[in-house]
């Protein structure tokens, strides 16, 4: 590469529709977003009552299109500026997938345009370089509804897996509790809430694992305040649902900041980061901020806007795939059990 | 219809159950669990992973619905619970007709999909870890299953 293409700025097209969103982004220099735009968040949706679970492949059909036009409408850019389509190719649920994959594919065919496909949690990561720099070695913990991971990264685009959940994500385990305590779903913010209000009364399993194991698993924590809650029924005692709601998420903020901090020592990581749905908990950010201001390691928590599922991360996972030269054929699949490597 | 009940008394247990039931299972099988949060439904889903020679961990499908695993036979293991009352079809027959065994926990939720033929397993609390697993099969192929497993 010449002096004149070090200079140029790079354009890239994210799309993403692994799950419940049909996102579109346009993200300069794999920073800087230009657009971000999620079709909940769409005007003409909100008469409709807003986020309806877009699971279904036909809502992501009937939104691709609109969507796309709405970011380029937006970014006062033209497919001439575009350097390449960057896309979510797994894990997530096949026939939304597809509808993203699909897409990109004929995009890059009829805009002729090389084609990069890329990891739904690379993109979560990234959405944080959208806030700031990385550092490496970097650690991040990626916590939603589908996902709890430590992922260790020595440099961009490369991605090492050293701890996961073996059963229920820490979100869904929010979610269970949620649905316990009869909170509408999805229940992790409900139960954020009622924590702040209530004690920490019972005292709930940590799973810690094996030692030096850096794996969650949050089952046994569900099934104990399932345990809990109905051997209380049993007895005539009420529980107060603050107070479990309290003791639930110390459990599980306890583990996973634990983790993450001995995770940090132990690769002795230069910035640690968050992402996910998960990361816009109070409880969970307080403790994170609090253990890592004592040991002088960066922490990065993004905003809640691109913490959830959205096109901009991918697109600036993307363009990291771009530089470092990597492209998908048109015969880019969608795989649904893609593994993070 | 005919219904098969056994106790297991450990997690270990019901998972060696579910293993043995996986050895007997062909393309295209379909098997519903039913049973409260923390009754043990993904914990028999693993083992019926690890009867199918799965590597990989079988984590909870409550968030994306579906997760699909590469074995033997490919598992597709499902947790319709977030589909309540939308009516969403996901491309269920393509599941259910494909070449692997899918596993719908919640499957009440989309009664209107389900196949004729197929294996109903309800997992029901005794006490901390013993669970009453009821087996009802729908078909002679799910019969002769039944009883293979169960003797």
């Amino acid at each position: 590469m010449g002096e004149f293409s070090m200079t140029k700025e790079t354009y890239i097209l994210g799309i993403e529709t692994s799950c419940d969103e049909t996102a579109v982004a346009i993200v300069k220099n794999g920073s800087e977003i230009v657009t971000n735009v999620v079709a909940s968040q769409i005007e003409s949706h909100k008469r409709f009552g807003g986020v309806v679970p877009e699971i279904a492949s036909r809502h992501h059909v009937e939104q691709i299109t609109m969507v796309l036009e709405e970011a380029f409408e937006l970014s006062k850019l033209s497919w001439d500026d575009i350097d390449a389509i960057a896309v979510t190719e797994g894990p997530g649920l096949v026939g939304a997938l597809l509808i993203g994959v699909n897409a990109a594919k004929a995009l890059a065919f009829a805009k002729q345009k090389p084609l990069i496909g890329v990891h739904h949690i690379a993109g979560h990561i990234y959405a944080n370089r959208l806030e700031q720099e990385f550092q490496f070695p970097l650690l991040a913990l990626i916590v939603s509804g589908g996902h709890t991971e430590l992922v260790l990264m020595k440099e961009h685009g490369h991605y090492e897996v050293i701890g996961e959940t073996r059963d229920d994500a820490a979100g869904e385990a929010y979610d269970k509790v949620a649905r316990m305590l009869h909170l509408p779903y999805p229940g992790g913010p409900h139960i954020d809430r009622l924590a702040a209000e209530g004690n920490v009364t019972i005292d709930f399993p940590r799973a810690w694992l094996e030692e030096g194991s850096f794996d969650f698993s949050f089952s046994g924590l569900k099934s104990s305040v399932i345990n809990t809650i109905h051997n209380a029924k049993q007895r005539g005692e009420v529980l107060e649902d603050k107070d479990i709601a309290a003791s639930f998420q110390s459990s599980v903020v306890d583990v996973l900041t634990t983790k993450t901090v001995k995770a940090a020592l132990n690769h002795n990581v230069k910035q640690v980061i968050v992402a996910g749905g998960v990361a816009a908990n109070k409880g969970l950010r307080n403790e994170l901020v609090n253990k890592f201001a004592d040991l002088d390691i960066p922490l990065v928590i993004p905003p809640l806007k691109l913490c959830t599922d959205n096109a901009a991360m991918i697109a600036a996972a993307g363009t990291i795939s771009y530089h470092q030269g990597k492209r998908s054929g048109l015969d880019l699949n969608a795989n649904p059990s893609l593994i993070l490597k | 219809m005919e219904k098969h009940q056994i106790i297991t008394e450990t997690e270990i247990e019901t998972k060696r159950l579910a293993e043995n039931l996986a050895q007997l299972l062909k393309p295209g099988d379909v098997i519903t669990l039913e049973g409260d949060l923390g009754a043990g439904k993904t914990t028999f889903t693993k083992g019926l992973a690890n009867g199918l020679g799965i590597k990989r961990t079988v984590s909870s499908p409550t968030f994306t619905i579906v997760k699909e695993y590469e074995g033997e036979l490919p598992l597709y293991h499902m947790d319709v619970y977030r589909l309540e009352g939308s009516e969403e079809d996901i491309g269920f027959d393509e599941y259910f007709n494909g070449s692997g065994i899918t596993v719908v926990e919640w499957a009440h939720f989309i009664e209107d999909y389900l196949p004729e033929e197929r294996l109903n397993v309800n997992i029901e609390y005794k006490d901390e870890h013993s669970r009453v697993l009821t087996f009802e099969p729908i078909g002679r192929h799910f019969n002769s299953i039944v009883r293979e497993l169960i003797g």
